[in-house]
């Protein structure tokens, strides 16, 4: 309470207010999420995505769910996560890749510029240790990232993991596919990517970059909101600043 | 100094084992029987169906017309070596060198053994009573030589131990099998008439060896002692200990590491050259004044890395009270599991944040199986399902780099899926194409990509793929399998793109 005063008395006696609103603020972040702010933080380009995030900062050491419903998004949702997971990896870390059935194919990562070698896969059979796994993956600290793909799990499990991840401060990107409850999840962020018909210049024949819907439903304290990405050029491209409701009645039928 | 040898013969040991188990056939006839050519031949018969006329060698069906109450059980294949390790290395009480000498025999190098036992019939009488207090029905013969012992203990009738020397006249009256002779040998004896050892001891040996092989003169001059023979004596498993003694009494904490650190070098030494990892580990500290102080460690998974044991005895090495000194160490090792080298590859890791990763590793392969952890490096195909391998260790480096100057699906499907598609014209992508009852127009598609089955790897057709776009904006990689020549050729899906 003295701290908070001193506060106010500072703002009213010093010009420079921004500087104190952006300290506290850094203190209320640090208290919501139950640990210090880290010194350094990934950064994460993510064009204007980053905006919906509080503080503009992408939440590392914490969980994001990703959800799809079809095979084919399931891959969009892959070929996303590949692009932030080569990010959280930089140049040194290493990855952890915890399913069962996994198809995913390690030779097109280097499209996404992640080194696959990089990643360890473990191939579970009972989705049950998928949970386990992920689980103590997290408590790694030595992990850059975890992905896990498990299609159900319950809140109180997801909870075990949001408390893994806020001593070791890895993160974990959990990709359900096709879940069968559309529960919660204690997750900071949840995720849908859909494949969106790509093009390229006027008039050029054949298949354009990669181009996806992005959604995020849900965002601690956040702004949730929808972009639609190109993946090209070993980045993000951002089609537009427009609304997406705005472009889809713009948008000439084929 | 004067050889002397002793052989137990066990006399029915499968079936004597067998009643050791199940106390209620002792009185029932039974057998062991296993099939051989298309009929199940006796391979062991027990003391009552044997006085019932039942042989080994006998068929099945035969021996139930002797006696129709007769149980038959199936024989277990290598059953008889295991017992008789295991009855071997419960002989050592009364030898040092102790061999098995299948299939239901034992031989005890006795030389300078038997007068701890007061001389050698007390010697052989607490054998046999031991052994027939465990239910087995033996008879030992004691001899200068194995072979004097091994006829003895089989085809002896008075004398079951041959005094030293006396050998000749020990085998004079046994029967020409007592020598131990190849197969045919003993029958071609006992046809020209020679029906004991004596006859045709003493005959000219170079008639002997044209007549009966050199098999006959060698048994023959080993049972009489003038040629050598070597048993093999078995190596019981010695418990994973090292002992260190310290000149001077030890008191200080580095002085305890060293020591400790020297053990576990040496164990673990051991434990690699026998493809081993200890799973416990005890450290006991034998102090002056008579008093033991003792630490143990234990592994989630058999390991014989010193650094990784080091540490984790490390934290409590200052539970240890060293008081006035410690004169011995010695480092157990009391359970140990099979460790084979390319598990112990994975800790060669000389960072400490791969050492996490491996330990993190290391649980998982303890709770879920080391073979559901991969890591993948690229190859050198083009054919999709090997353009990478698997790696071997966690360290492996690829000898190629990764490529993505071509077109490749981020999921792809372990098997291709037939799918029906609709072809304007051939060395052309789909129109449509219908993929689990679902109809996919196709708006964009780039290729042909032609991949060729690599012919000396494997035959086949090979495959055009073709990246397609739908009306709904999913990619998807296709491909023909093969050309149209003949009949119209199979389409595939193989993969999704992002």
């Amino acid at each position: 309470m003295e701290r908070a005063i001193g506060g106010i008395a500072a703002i009213k006696g010093q010009p420079d207010k921004e500087v104190l609103i952006q300290k506290l603020q850094n203190e209320v972040y640090a208290l919501q999420r139950n640990k210090k702010v880290q010194s350094v933080i990934t950064e994460v380009e993510l064009g204007p995505i980053i905006h919906a995030f509080p503080k503009n900062i992408f939440p590392v050491g914490a969980i994001h769910e990703f959800i799809s419903y079809e095979a084919t998004h399931a891959a969009a949702t892959t070929g996303f996560m590949m692009g932030l997971s080569a990010q959280l990896m930089q140049t040194q870390g290493n990855c952890l890749w915890v399913s069962t059935n996994r198809i995913l194919f390690p030779s097109a990562l280097k499209h996404f510029g992640i080194n696959a070698s990089r990643i360890i896969f473990i191939d579970l059979t009972k989705p049950k240790d998928v949970l386990w796994a992920v689980e103590e993956a997290l408590k790694c600290s030595s992990l850059s990232l975890v992905i896990g793909e498990v299609s159900d799990i319950s809140f109180n499990d997801s909870r075990r993991l949001q408390l893994a991840v806020e001593q070791s401060n890895v993160t974990g990107l959990l990709h359900r596919f096709n879940p069968r409850m559309q529960n919660t999840l204690a997750s900071v962020a949840k995720w849908k990517v859909m494949p969106v018909a790509s093009s390229l210049a006027e008039e050029l024949p054949g298949v354009g970059f990669s181009r996806w819907r992005v959604e995020l439903l849900k965002v601690r304290n956040g702004k949730p909101d929808v972009w639609e990405v190109e993946w090209s050029e070993n980045s993000y491209q951002f089609i537009t600043t427009q609304t997406i409701g705005q472009r889809i009645s713009k948008r000439k039928t084929a | 100094m004067q050889k002397r040898f002793v052989s137990i013969w066990f006399r029915h040991l499968l079936t004597d084992w067998f009643t050791r188990r199940r106390p209620e056939l002792r009185d029932v006839p039974f057998v062991f029987a296993a099939p051989e050519r298309g009929r199940m031949i006796i391979k062991a018969v027990n003391p009552v169906a044997a006085a019932n006329g039942i042989h080994i060698g006998m068929v099945v069906a035969d021996s139930r017309a002797i006696l129709p109450e007769v149980q038959v059980f199936n024989s277990q294949q290598g059953k008889d070596i295991t017992l008789l390790s295991a009855l071997a290395e419960w002989c050592i009480r009364y030898a040092p060198i102790v061999a098995i000498d299948p299939p239901d025999g034992l031989i005890l190098d006795v030389s300078g053994c038997a007068h701890l036992w007061g001389g050698e019939r007390p010697y052989l009488r607490d054998m046999v009573t031991r052994l027939s207090a465990f239910g087995y029905q033996v008879r030992p013969g004691m001899a200068d030589t194995v072979g004097c012992a091994w006829a003895i203990a089989r085809f002896g009738r008075l004398k079951l131990i041959v005094d030293a020397g006396g050998q000749v006249e020990a085998l004079q009256h046994l029967p020409p099998v007592a020598l131990r002779l190849e197969n045919g040998i003993a029958e071609k004896l006992e046809k020209l008439g020679l029906t004991e050892i004596g006859s045709f001891m003493n005959m000219p040996r170079a008639a002997l060896r044209r007549r009966f092989t050199d098999n006959l003169l060698l048994r023959l001059d080993q049972a009489l002692g003038q040629g050598i023979e070597y048993v093999q004596p078995i190596k019981p498993v010695e418990p994973y200990q090292e002992r260190l003694p310290s000149l001077e009494p030890i008191k200080t904490a580095p002085g305890i590491e060293h020591a400790l650190r020297t053990l576990m070098e040496k164990l673990c030494k051991r434990l690699s050259t026998e493809e081993k990892g200890l799973r416990k580990a005890v450290f006991k500290c034998y102090r002056i004044d008579g008093n033991i102080q003792a630490i143990d460690i234990g592994t989630a998974r058999p390991s014989r890395n010193v650094v990784h044991l080091l540490k984790l005895f490390e934290i409590k090495i200052c539970q240890i009270k060293p008081a006035l000194g410690i004169e011995l160490f010695v480092l157990e090792a009391p359970v140990v599991e099979i460790l084979s080298s390319s598990q112990d590859a994975i800790w060669n890791f000389s960072y400490n944040r791969e050492m996490e990763i491996a330990e993190l590793l290391d649980r998982i392969a303890v709770k879920v199986g080391m073979n559901t952890i991969h890591r993948y490096l690229p190859d050198e195909h083009h054919w999709p399902e090997r353009s990478y391998k698997l790696a071997t260790s966690l360290q492996e480096e690829a000898s190629t780099t990764w490529r993505d100057d071509l077109p490749r699906p981020v999921h792809l499907l372990p098997n291709p899926e037939l799918i029906e598609v609709t072809v304007a014209m051939p060395d052309y992508p789909p129109m449509l194409f219908k993929y689990k009852g679902n109809l996919h127009r196709v708006q964009k598609a780039d290729g042909p990509e032609r991949i060729e089955q690599e012919w000396w790897i494997e035959q086949g057709l090979y495959r055009d793929y073709y990246c397609i776009e739908d009306d709904k904006g999913e990619r998807y990689w296709i491909f023909r399998l093969g050309h149209y020549q003949h009949a119209e050729p199979k389409w595939f899906i193989h993969g999704f793109f992002a």
